[in-house]
């Protein structure tokens, strides 16, 4: 899933001052999940913002609306009456969300409300953790299913770095050194043999590197 | 010969080795440079320039290295992944040959956390171990990473590569070391050495497994003035095995000049420990922020003068 933070609160009063009536849209997606984009949150926010408006004597009208996805064309077209209401949207989906929402909908901006940060899951309760960094070419069969691209601050390919120690990560001793897990995991499996070859270069023409990226399913093609 | 680097004559002619660090400035002086060539110059086989150790921004490696060669020191320019992609890499590579540059040490290069850009973006489009295939194939297969080929002048380059015998999984490192060497690695510098003990069961591995045979190692050491360095390092610098005992002995050593005689002193009996440990080729002094200290270790260690190759 897709996770996501709340910008800071004056950072998003900043970016709608100058509205006097906004729809909030959140996404009933990834960002529910991870409690920073569903209906709840859209709940709390409205009324932070209303509340921080009144302070400053300029009201608000927040129009709330959460559509199953913000990212697919046929949930956030439903939503075009409302948002022809409105002066902004301020949307608390991903960076997908805002920008399909901005396309649809073209004649009214939509703001992000969020910093959408990684791929990742729950590791525990309220807790993400990033594991796919959608490199495009996929290393989990040789890596025993942890990826060093996502989980490695250093994206090594050929083991770990001279700071590992104690199975943690030198830039943050909070978080797992990834080769160690691939090491451990390699050889619970009996395969560190997938370690001793020297791994060449990465094409990271399937990244982000070589501009937007595009995928085509060739069977589903109208 | 693979390249016409005195690091490798005196390698190759089976002398034990000495490189010692020099690190460029913050700032375009090229004096700095020379004042700290002078600790090198007659007294070492290489000195290695870094790289923006520890991501903090300082004089361009290659640019020093040029800078030494003028003084008559023979430069290991050390070169991170951190920094460049593989573009810049070669092209930096060439530049470097092409400056009279015989040995090159590879390395991933410390994380930009640690340094005054913490900001940065890194890059590490290639690791340090593609790095060590990259220099060997511009070198030995004449062609770029991308297979073309280099026509004339490739960059005959001393292959060094780094190892911490100190980080995890400890029973990994060796492993590394073989990839390193696999890769094309003609030399090898080790993380500081305080833990002289875990050192000499790395080695054991190491001479186990026949590597001592396909590559010069040099035990990496550092000189250091107070046990507050030592505390320093133990507590800050991940994957570092400092003694507890080395720290109480710098700390007891009594005043400010007592205790840098004394860490001179365990400096100069590590230098003995280690040359009796099997497989190792050299040492590779780090005195971080002490150059000047390296003639006074080298002379006192019998190590002077350096043997004619």
């Amino acid at each position: 899933m897709i996770v996501a933070d709340r910008k800071p609160l004056e950072e998003i009063l900043n970016s709608i001052k100058d509205y006097k009536k906004i729809m909030l849209a959140g996404c009933g997606g990834c960002v529910t999940i991870c409690f920073s984009g569903g209906a709840k949150a859209v709940e709390l926010l409205a009324s932070q913002i209303k509340m921080a408006r009144k302070k400053q004597g300029r009201d608000i009208e927040i129009v709330e609306s959460t559509p199953e996805r913000q990212c697919e064309y046929e949930f956030i077209d439903e939503l075009k009456g409302e948002i022809e209401s409105v002066e902004a949207v301020l949307s608390i989906a991903c960076g997908v969300g805002v920008q399909a929402m901005n396309e649809r909908h073209p004649d009214t901006i939509t703001i992000p409300g969020l910093n959408t940060k990684f791929m990742g899951y729950p590791i525990e309760h309220a807790l993400w953790d990033e594991r796919c960094a959608g490199c495009g070419d996929c290393v989990l069969e040789w890596t025993g299913g942890i990826c060093p691209i996502a989980r490695c601050a250093k994206k090594l390919l050929n083991g770990p770095c001279g700071g590992s120690s104690d199975g943690k990560c030198e830039v943050d001793k909070d978080t797992d050194c990834a080769w160690q897990l691939i090491y451990d995991r390699l050889k619970k499996f009996g395969k560190l043999d997938n370690l001793t070859a020297v791994r060449g270069p990465k094409d990271w023409r399937t990244s982000t590197n070589a501009g937007q990226r595009k995928t085509k399913f060739e069977e589903a093609m109208l | 010969m693979k390249s016409d680097s005195r690091l490798e004559k005196v390698l190759t002619a089976g002398k034990f080795a000495v490189t010692a660090e020099l690190g460029p400035p913050q700032n375009a002086n090229p004096d700095a440079i020379k004042k700290k060539a002078q600790h090198c110059l007659g007294n070492v086989e290489g000195a290695n320039i870094t790289d923006n150790q520890t991501a903090i921004v300082r004089m361009s490696s290659i640019a020093a290295a040029a800078i030494a060669i003028s003084c008559g020191v023979e430069p290991v320019v050390q070169m991170v992944c951190r920094d460049r992609n593989r573009i810049a890499m070669q092209s930096d590579i060439l530049g470097a040959a092409a400056l009279g540059v015989k040995n090159l040490l590879c390395l991933s290069g410390d994380h930009q956390k640690f340094g005054n850009h913490p900001e940065a973006a890194n890059v590490f489009d290639i690791d340090s171990v593609q790095l060590i295939a990259m220099v060997k194939a511009m070198r030995d297969d004449k062609q770029f990473l991308s297979g073309d080929p280099i026509k004339e002048h490739e960059p005959r380059l001393f292959i060094g590569a780094v190892e911490n015998p100190f980080a995890d999984p400890f029973e990994f490192r060796v492993m590394r070391l073989a990839k390193k060497i696999a890769a094309g690695a003609d030399f090898i510098q080790t993380q500081c050495v305080f833990d002289v003990d875990k050192f000499a069961r790395w080695m054991e591995l190491v001479v186990a497994e026949g590597l001592h045979e396909k590559v010069y190692i040099l035990a990496g050491l550092t000189p250091v003035r107070s046990h507050r360095a030592l505390q320093y390092m133990k507590n800050e610098v991940a994957g570092m095995s400092i003694p507890d005992e080395l720290i109480k002995r710098m700390e007891a050593a009594g005043d400010k000049e007592e205790r840098k005689e004394e860490g001179i002193k365990m400096c100069l009996e590590m230098i003995e420990q280690v040359k009796k440990i099997k497989g190792v080729a050299g040492i590779h002094l780090m005195p971080i922020g002490w150059e000047s200290i390296t003639p006074v270790i080298l002379e006192r260690a019998g190590l002077l003068p350096r043997p004619q190759v």
